[in-house]
């Protein structure tokens, strides 16, 4: 067992792992990896608590029906082994703030809560403009030698990259 | 391929479950469900992210392309345009690097306890996908602009996938390799 108390396993044994649960995604299921239409269905479903059925009318709802699915279910999944893989490390802790963001930005919480919901934002929304995320473009895609997904991934980096040098190097710089 | 099992619902809905563990426990272990770990790789200090990434990547490639040539499997390449993919991506990767989580590594942050992907998060993915789809009627004919389909590589060029597949793990592996001795 003590593989599963490990901190912390090999990048490259990881990536197998991954590369390994993608072909069986889509050996067992004919369908690749991803975890971003889960939020989009997700919000379809919140939106149905407040204003009813009619939200299953809007255009982009009747592409993703507000309902639990396969990639729903795998990103409950993620969470529960995460969960499981950091109790087995003794690594659970509940943490408002990241080290690296307390040393350069303060160990404010609301401070971090605030960035983290505009980060978020833009994620949610970005995923679903450029229809996928690091999982289903930047994994999932590439590995099908998809144009559109090669595209996206270096863009998701690009932006990504650009960014946080903008924030530790510039602002909090 | 495994039509019957593919068709069984209940089924289906466990074995997401199942991936998704599998997925969550691995990132996990990998550490890129820590903040610390993506931003570290977004300021180019630590290559843990990228190295994860490739190697699924490669990993998944050449299984997937086995399991098709088998008549195992069948692809299902994303369509894009350049009106979704330069603006959506963009937008994603602003927001990787103010949020330092993407999707499916902020669900796992949640499962170590990391409440600002959660309240940060999770929240703020849930409210901008809401917003894309209210907005979605709006910006449907830029999302169509520069459209190239499902297109793969080895279709764009004309090739057979095998060629590509085992160009594409050369240069990966080449630059994982390059990574390593660089001391990243």
């Amino acid at each position: 067992m003590d593989l599963f108390t490990m901190d912390r396993w090999s990048p490259y044994a990881v990536g197998i792992g991954i590369g390994v649960l993608s072909c069986l995604a889509f050996l067992l299921s004919n369908k690749p990896i991803g975890c971003s239409t889960a939020f989009v269905r997700s919000a379809g479903l919140l939106e149905r608590l407040f204003r009813g059925r009619k939200v299953d009318d809007k255009p982009y709802y009747r592409k993703f029906a507000p309902r639990i699915d396969w990639e729903w279910m795998l990103v409950l999944g993620v969470l529960v082994g995460a969960l499981a893989s950091a109790w087995l490390a003794g690594q659970f802790e509940w943490r408002w703030v990241p080290h690296r963001w307390a040393a350069a930005a303060g160990t404010s919480a609301s401070i971090r809560w605030l960035v983290a919901l505009l980060g978020g934002f833009c994620v949610g929304f970005g995923a679903r403009w450029a229809g996928g995320c690091t999982s289903g473009h930047g994994i999932s895609g590439t590995l099908q030698l998809a144009v559109s997904s090669w595209i996206a991934a270096v863009g998701f980096f690009a932006g990504g990259i650009a960014t946080a040098m903008l924030i530790y190097h510039v602002i909090l710089g | 391929m495994l039509k019957a099992l593919h068709d069984q619902k209940g089924a289906q809905l466990l074995l997401g479950f199942l991936l998704g563990v599998g997925f969550g426990f691995l990132l996990q272990k990998g550490s890129v469900t820590y903040y610390d770990v993506i931003i570290n790789q977004l300021l180019l200090k630590d290559f843990t992210v990228v190295k994860i990434m490739l190697t699924a990547m490669v990993t998944g490639m050449i299984g997937v392309h086995l399991l098709v040539g088998l008549g195992l499997a069948q692809l299902h390449p994303k369509p894009g345009s350049w009106g979704t993919l330069i603006p959506g991506a963009l937008i994603f990767g602003v927001g990787f690097g103010i949020l330092g989580y993407c999707p499916g590594t902020a669900v796992g942050a949640v499962g170590h306890g990391a409440l600002d992907a959660l309240a940060g998060g999770v929240l703020g993915m849930l409210a901008g996908a809401a917003v894309f789809a209210a907005l979605y009627p709006k910006l449907a004919s830029l999302l169509q602009k520069g459209d190239f389909g499902d297109a793969t590589f080895p279709r764009l060029f004309g090739l057979r996938p095998w060629p590509v597949v085992i160009v594409v793990a050369l240069m990966v592996t080449g630059l994982l390799y390059a990574i390593e001795n660089a001391g990243l």
